[in-house]
C-alpha cells in the first residue's frame, strides 16, 4: 500500500508539472465543446429561429407571381427583399452580393401565363372526366412549365438548400391550386373562389406531430448541447493518450523503470497507480465539462445540458469510458519507442477513432461501409452508452448492457499492454 | 574494509543477446568477497554492462549461475533485490521532480517506510550537497549524477552496482562521489564498479577484473596482477594481456 500510495503521489506530481498535457486533457475540450455546440446552435438557429436572406426578383406582372411571393413571405423563413429585374436573372447574382443574401430567387415574366394555362388544362380534364363540360377536350397541348430559379450562396450546405426548395415547392403547390380552384369555380359559377375557401384548404391539412423516442417517456428535445456535450467529453477523456502515453515513454527511456526493475516492486504497481491517476482525471474532465454545459452554457445563450436522473449510471458510463481511454493511452505508451511516435500517433488515431466512432460525424451520416468499421472504435462505445442515458433514456439495465463492448475493449487493451510490456521485458 | 565472506558468486555465465548469434558473455567465473571494492575494467563493448545487468537481474543469463550472499539469483531474485543498489551509466530518475522527491519515491519502492525514507532524504541531500529547490532537469550534469547515485544508495544496500557513475562530470564532483564510495565501503557496502578510466581503478578498487570481448582475461588483486605481469600501470597490464592499445577515446 505504501509503494502504492508513493507511486500515486510521484504521479501526481508529473501530472500537474507537464502543462502541455493538462492543456491538451483539460483546455482543448473545453473549447472544442463550447465552440462546436456554438456553431451547431446557431446552425439550427439559422434554420428554426433566424431568417434566411431572400432576393426577390420578379419580372411577371401577374396575379399569380404576386401570390406566389406572398405565400414565401408566409413561409416565414425568409427575409425578403424584392428588387426590379425584367431584364433577366443574370443580375441576380450581383445583387445577392449587394444584399449579403443567402437566397435569390428569379420569376419569369411567363410565370402567370403559364400557370393559368396549365390551371384551364387540368380543370378541362376534370370537367371532361366528371361529364359537365362538351364532348372533346378544347385545349390542345400541356405548355411548358414555368421556370422559378432558385441561387443559391455556395456557403449553404446541402441540406439547407433541401428546406429552401421545401419552402419555394410549397408555395409554387399552392399558387397551383389556387388558380386551379379559381378555375373550376369559374366554370360553376363564373366567380373566383373566395378567399375563405382557400384559408380552409391551407389551413386545414393534416397536422404533423413530432415525437423524439425514449424509453421512459421523457420528452427532453435534443440539441446540439445534449449530443455535443458527452461527444466532445469522450473526446477529451482519450486525449489523456498526450500525457500518458508521452509520461510512460518517458519513464521507460530515462531510466526510471530500468530502476525499479532493480528494486523489489513490481512494475504492476506503476501501471495501477498511472490507471488510477489518470481515470481521476478523465472522472474530472467529465465533471468539469458537464459543469460548464449546465451552468455556463445558459449563459452563453446556449441550451442547457439537460443531465439524466440516474447518477448510477452516467458515474459507471463515465468509469468504464474513463477506464477505457486510460487502457488505450498505456497501450499506445507501452508500444511507442520515442514521445514523437506516442504523441504523433496518439493523437492522430484518436481524431480517426472519434470521426469514425461518430464524434465529429453521426454514425447515422455514415455510408453504410463504415458502419461495420465504427464498432472497432472504443469512442462509438462510450458514445453510444451517453446517447442511451443523455436522448434515449435508457434503464439502467440497458446501460449496463450498453458497456459490454466497452469492457471487452477495456480487456483487450489491458491484454495487450500485458504482453507488450512482457515482450519487452519491463515486467 | 574487512573481508569475509562472498557477496557474488559467478559460475560459467554465457549470454547471448537476442537475434544476435556471437556470445556478448562466455564463460565468465569470479567470486566478489563481501565488503570488498571490486572494479570490472575493459573498452566499450567488452561486456561490462551485460555483465553487470546479469548480476542486477536486469538481464537473465541462458548459461551458468549466479549466487549472492549464497541466495540463487534465479531463483530468489525478489530477496536479492531488497539488499542490492543499481547506479546506472543514465540518469535513471523522474528529471520533472526534485532530489527528494526522486529520493522518496525511490525509497518508498525500495520498501522503505516513511520515517526511514524521510531520515535517509535529509541525510542525503546534506551529504553529497544536492541542490533540491529544483527540478532535477534544470540541474547541472555533475548534480544530477549525484542524485542518480544517491538514489541507488537510498535503501542502504549491502552491495551497489555503479555501471560509470562519473562519466561527464568536472574534477570535483568526481573527486566527491569517489569520496563518498570510499565512506560507503567502510560502513560495510560491496561496491562493484564498471569504468572504462583505468585510473579510477587504480584509486578505488582493492580487486579488479579486466574483460575484453566478454570474456574475463584478468582478475586478481590490483597490486598482485600488476607484480605477476610486471607492470606499473593497469594500461600498460591491458596492453600486455591484449596486444592491443587501451583506447581512451572510446574506452
Amino acid at each position: 500500500m505504501g509503494k502504492l500510495l508513493a507511486t500515486l503521489k510521484k504521479d501526481l506530481l508529473l501530472l500537474t508539472r507537464d502543462k502541455v498535457g493538462l492543456l491538451f486533457m483539460f483546455g482543448m475540450p473545453i473549447v472544442l465543446a463550447v465552440l462546436i455546440t456554438a456553431v451547431q446552435n446557431s446552425t439550427f438557429d439559422l434554420v428554426n429561429n433566424n431568417k434566411v436572406s431572400l432576393v426577390l426578383c420578379n419580372a411577371d406582372t401577374g396575379a399569380c407571381s404576386r401570390l406566389f411571393r406572398d405565400q414565401i413571405e408566409k413561409a416565414g423563413i425568409f427575409d425578403i427583399t424584392e428588387k426590379e429585374c425584367q431584364k433577366g436573372a443574370i443580375k441576380l447574382n450581383d445583387l445577392m452580393e449587394q444584399e449579403d443574401a443567402l437566397v435569390g430567387i428569379f420569376i419569369p415574366s411567363n410565370f402567370t401565363e403559364k400557370i393559368r394555362a396549365s390551371s384551364i388544362l387540368v380543370t378541362e380534364q376534370i370537367l371532361h372526366d366528371l361529364g359537365i363540360s362538351g364532348d372533346r377536350l378544347q385545349t390542345k397541348q400541356l405548355m411548358a412549365p414555368s421556370l422559378v430559379t432558385i441561387y443559391y450562396n455556395p456557403v449553404m450546405q446541402e441540406s439547407f438548400r433541401y428546406s429552401i426548395r421545401g419552402a419555394v415547392n410549397g408555395a409554387i403547390q399552392l399558387t397551383e391550386n389556387k388558380q386551379l380552384l379559381n378555375n373550376l369555380y369559374a366554370n360553376f359559377n363564373e366567380k373566383a373562389s373566395p378567399d375563405s375557401l382557400e384559408n380552409m384548404i391551407r389551413e386545414g391539412q393534416t397536422g404533423v406531430k413530432e415525437i423524439t423516442v425514449s424509453q421512459n417517456g421523457m420528452a427532453v428535445i435534443p440539441n446540439a448541447t445534449q449530443h455535443n456535450i458527452p461527444a466532445w467529453t469522450v473526446f477529451a477523456m482519450f486525449f489523456v493518450v498526450i500525457s500518458l502515453g508521452g509520461g510512460i515513454v518517458r519513464e521507460k527511456t530515462n531510466g526510471s523503470f530500468l530502476r525499479l526493475r532493480t528494486l523489489p516492486t513490481s512494475f504492476l504497481v506503476s501501471l495501477l497507480s498511472k490507471q488510477i491517476t489518470y481515470l481521476v482525471v478523465t472522472i474530472s474532465q467529465t465533471i468539469i465539462i458537464f459543469m460548464i454545459g449546465v451552468f455556463l452554457f445558459p449563459a452563453m445563450h446556449l441550451p442547457k445540458l439537460v443531465l439524466p436522473e440516474s447518477t448510477g449510471a452516467l458515474f459507471l458510463i463515465t468509469f468504464f469510458s474513463g477506464w477505457c481511454a486510460v487502457s488505450y493511452a498505456m497501450c499506445v505508451g507501452v508500444f511507442a519507442r520515442t514521445e514523437e511516435q506516442s504523441n504523433g500517433f496518439g493523437a492522430i488515431t484518436v481524431v480517426i477513432l472519434a470521426a469514425i466512432g461518430g464524434i465529429l460525424v453521426p454514425s447515422f451520416a455514415m455510408p453504410n461501409s463504415f458502419r461495420t468499421i465504427l464498432n472497432f472504435s472504443p469512442l462509438h462505445w462510450c458514445l453510444e452508452s451517453y446517447y442511451g442515458l443523455f436522448l434515449r433514456h435508457a434503464s439502467f439495465g440497458t446501460i449496463i448492457m450498453s458497456l459490454m463492448p466497452l469492457l471487452g475493449i477495456i480487456l483487450f487493451l489491458q491484454l495487450l499492454t500485458f504482453f507488450g510490456l512482457r515482450q519487452k521485458r519491463l515486467i | 574494509m574487512a573481508v569475509n565472506s562472498t557477496a557474488i558468486e559467478i559460475q560459467h555465465l554465457g549470454f547471448t543477446y537476442p537475434g544476435q548469434s556471437e556470445k556478448s558473455l562466455s564463460n565468465i567465473s569470479l567470486s566478489i568477497k563481501s565488503g570488498e571494492r571490486f572494479g570490472l575494467f575493459g573498452q566499450n563493448g567488452a561486456g561490462k554492462t551485460t555483465l553487470m545487468s546479469c548480476m542486477t537481474g536486469l538481464l537473465a543469463a541462458q548459461e551458468g549461475h549466479i549466487t549472492v550472499f549464497g541466495h540463487s539469483l534465479k531463483n530468489n531474485l525478489k530477496e536479492i533485490k531488497k539488499f542490492i543498489g543499481f547506479v546506472p551509466q543514465d540518469f535513471a530518475f523522474y528529471q520533472e521532480l526534485t532530489a527528494s522527491e526522486n529520493l522518496e519515491f525511490f525509497g518508498a519502492m525500495a520498501g522503505m517506510n516513511r520515517p526511514a525514507v524521510k531520515k535517509k532524504t535529509e541525510e542525503l541531500v546534506e551529504i553529497l550537497e544536492l541542490d533540491d529547490y529544483k527540478q532535477v532537469r534544470q540541474l547541472s550534469g555533475g548534480m544530477k549524477r549525484r542524485v542518480n547515485l544517491a538514489i541507488g544508495v537510498m535503501h542502504q544496500p549491502r552491495i551497489l552496482f555503479l555501471d560509470e557513475p562519473t562519466v561527464g562530470v568536472d574534477v570535483l564532483t568526481r573527486q566527491a562521489i569517489m569520496t563518498y564510495l570510499k565512506k560507503l565501503n567502510e560502513d560495510g557496502t560491496t561496491l562493484v564498479y564498471t569504468s572504462h578510466q583505468l585510473s579510477e581503478a587504480e584509486e578505488l578498487c582493492e580487486t579488479i577484473a579486466l574483460m575484453h570481448e566478454g570474456q574475463i582475461i584478468a582478475h586478481d588483486s590490483l597490486t598482485q596482477l600488476l607484480d605477476q605481469h610486471k607492470e606499473k600501470e593497469l594500461e600498460g597490464l591491458f596492453i600486455s594481456l591484449t596486444g592491443k592499445e587501451y583506447s581512451r577515446e572510446n574506452g
